[in-house]
């Protein structure tokens, strides 16, 4: 009779504990949600506060922008900096170097890598291994050991102040034929060799086999290959420095060589929102393309 | 036979890639590393005919060149203070973003989004932020009209406010700058690594570490950590190598003078000074400068390797 009557009220007893328990767990919990969420939100207003005040400054007139007390959004919308900028910085020109210079290479730059993945995953020759091994161990040298010699190639095949000189140098990258070989040899190499007993030639398996399984990879070497010729700045800035083929970050940091002191911030601010335009546009719809190249390479455009 | 047939189409099919790489890859490689070994080599000289004795006159001179240890300084300690600072923070955001639910999405594609700007556009509004508008800067008729958004921050918090990079800023203060855009600007590129990694952890392991009852500490010291080690020593060997290089974003804050208006030069980096030496034709210094930033970026990566061969699990 005791112990039935003790039993319930030790289990209330135990049951209350754990309760008392929970409610402190989740207390804690909240408390590191909270935490998390303050922190990370934190984070992303210090990571995108340079965008937005960019936008707010190219948006003012220069008086606006010089008061001692900022304003967070412009009293006075003034969008003429846009056009002001556009113009002050030759921006118009320095798009199509930039798109036709960007095309061009993504182009040549696909069907160099694209040939030579396919010699590297589907074919048998002497050396291969060898020669995989020599191409990746170019990754580790610093570009600017290439460039000093390079400048002076170029400087004697008379490519100096050409479309040339900034599109061919840089045709061949060791890690995108690298990409696109780990993809290649992930198609069943049945497939290929099906193909070859019907009498099907090499290159057209490459066109309607390979490079439709490999797209994605090829998208994501599309785009990188073309922020790659938005952002470059060292070698246009040695090699292509004239008017008529001046690229777009180049011709930027041309267009607006004072940083500090009293410039005029709006329009450069334009100038600036103007060049990163495309680039939000291409993150916006294309990011899983970006993202997945840009994890496996390391290399900034 | 069928093999056979392929020999040659293989090289067929590798011919362009391997021309170009033979002219402006293989050949740099060998010719710069001659020219780095040729006394005083000039390729202006050289095309006058001039011949250059063998020696290793370029690297001693390089070394001793006051210019070049100010370089050479500058390189490494943004490459020493950021990349930790830069590694540091993106994994607490990682695991932070890892942990979450709502929300996850759109802070991750905010992280995401320094990645696609030119560092030199971006370097311009950092410089925008940190700039005073005025005059007479470090002198009794200081006038300034506008203080900057960075220094209104810092008034509005009660703090002086600070020339960063202005005509007679400090140099710590430019490397604060530095630091600062440095750091945004490698965090996107490491928070995408290390998520990726942290997404990849089976979740077995928190589970069974749950059900053993383990602090929160001790599950990320003991499990995160160790799983994600992989990921953090792909992150700070690619930031070394990156901050070894790294010459844009000064270009983007200060300009090609490198530096504060009244000290030029003052923030130039490896790359800047192999860069000046080829401006003025000095290609046997910019070669053996060049060879030196190879061994260092090398050196280091070895260390790297070696360290987390040690420390990382597989």
């Amino acid at each position: 009779m005791k112990d039935t009557a003790k039993k319930p009220s030790l289990a209330t007893m135990q049951e209350r504990d754990m309760s008392k328990e929970a409610t402190h767990q989740k207390a804690v919990r909240i408390l590191v949600k909270v935490f998390l969420y303050a922190f990370l939100l934190l984070m992303a207003f210090i990571v995108l506060f340079p965008f937005y005040w960019m936008i707010n400054s190219s948006l003012k007139t220069l008086d606006e922008y010089r008061l001692s007390v900022p304003t967070f959004w412009p009293h006075q919308v003034q969008f003429s900096n846009y056009a002001e900028a556009f113009t002050a910085a030759n921006l118009g020109r320095l798009f199509i170097n930039t798109v036709i210079v960007g095309v061009i290479s993504t182009i040549l730059s696909l069907i160099i890598t694209v040939l030579s993945a396919f010699a590297f995953a589907r074919m048998e020759f002497k050396g291969k291994n060898v020669l995989f091994a020599a191409l990746l161990a170019t990754m580790m040298i610093p570009g600017e050991l290439f460039t000093i010699t390079n400048y002076g190639t170029v400087t004697q095949l008379g490519w100096i102040n050409t479309y040339t000189v900034l599109i061919v140098p840089f045709l061949v990258s060791v890690f995108y034929i690298y990409l696109l070989r780990q993809n290649f040899l992930q198609i069943p190499n049945e497939l290929y060799l099906a193909a070859k007993v019907d009498g099907t030639s090499d290159i057209k398996y490459l066109w309607r086999v390979m490079i439709p399984l490999a797209m994605p990879t090829l998208i994501s070497i599309t785009i990188l290959k073309m922020m790659g010729a938005w952002n470059s700045y060292i070698w246009p800035r040695l090699v292509a420095n004239d008017e008529a083929h001046r690229l777009i970050t180049n011709g930027l940091r041309n267009a607006f060589t004072e940083t500090t002191g009293d410039v005029n911030y709006p329009v450069q601010m334009a100038a600036v929102a103007l060049v990163s335009l495309p680039l939000f546009l291409v993150f916006v719809f294309l990011r899983k393309y970006i993202m997945k190249g840009v994890s496996r390479s390391g290399i900034k455009g | 036979m069928v093999e056979s047939k392929h020999q040659w189409k293989a090289w067929l099919y590798l011919s362009p890639c391997l021309i170009l790489l033979l002219v402006f890859t293989v050949w740099p490689i060998i010719n710069t590393v001659r020219m780095a070994f040729l006394e005083d080599y000039s390729g202006l000289k050289a095309a006058g005919g001039q011949v250059f004795s063998f020696g290793f006159g370029n690297f001693t001179k390089v070394i001793q060149y006051k210019k070049f240890l100010s370089c050479l300084k500058n390189t490494v300690l943004l490459c020493v203070i950021t990349v930790p600072i830069s590694t540091f923070l993106a994994l607490l955001i990682a695991v932070c973003l890892n942990s979450i639910k709502a929300l996850q999405k759109v802070l991750q594609t905010i992280f995401f989004l320094p990645y696609v700007t030119n560092s030199i556009a971006i370097g311009m509004v950092f410089a925008a932020m940190f700039n005073m508008v005025g005059s007479f800067y470090g002198t009794e008729n200081e006038l300034i009209v506008t203080a900057g958004i960075i220094n209104n921050v810092i008034e509005f918090f009660g703090g002086h406010a600070i020339n960063w990079i202005n005509y007679g800023s400090s140099y710590a203060a430019n490397m604060t700058v530095m630091v600062v855009y440095i750091v945004w600007n490698a965090l996107p590129f490491k928070i995408l690594v290390l998520l990726g990694g942290l997404q990849g952890i089976n979740r077995q392991y928190y589970d069974a570490a749950r059900v053993d009852g383990t602090s929160r500490r001790r599950i990320f010291s003991r499990i995160t950590v160790p799983l994600l080690s992989p990921m953090l020593a792909y992150v700070v060997i690619t930031g070394f190598i990156g901050g070894f290089k790294e010459y844009t974003s000064i270009v983007g804050i200060f300009g090609e003078g490198m530096g504060p208006a009244d000290d030029a030069g003052r923030l130039n980096t490896m790359v800047g000074f192999i860069y000046d030496a080829l401006a003025t034709n000095s290609q046997g210094r910019a070669s053996a400068a060049a060879l030196i930033l190879f061994a260092i970026i090398l050196v280091v990566t070895l260390i790297n390797m070696q360290v987390s061969k040690k420390k990382v699990h597989y």
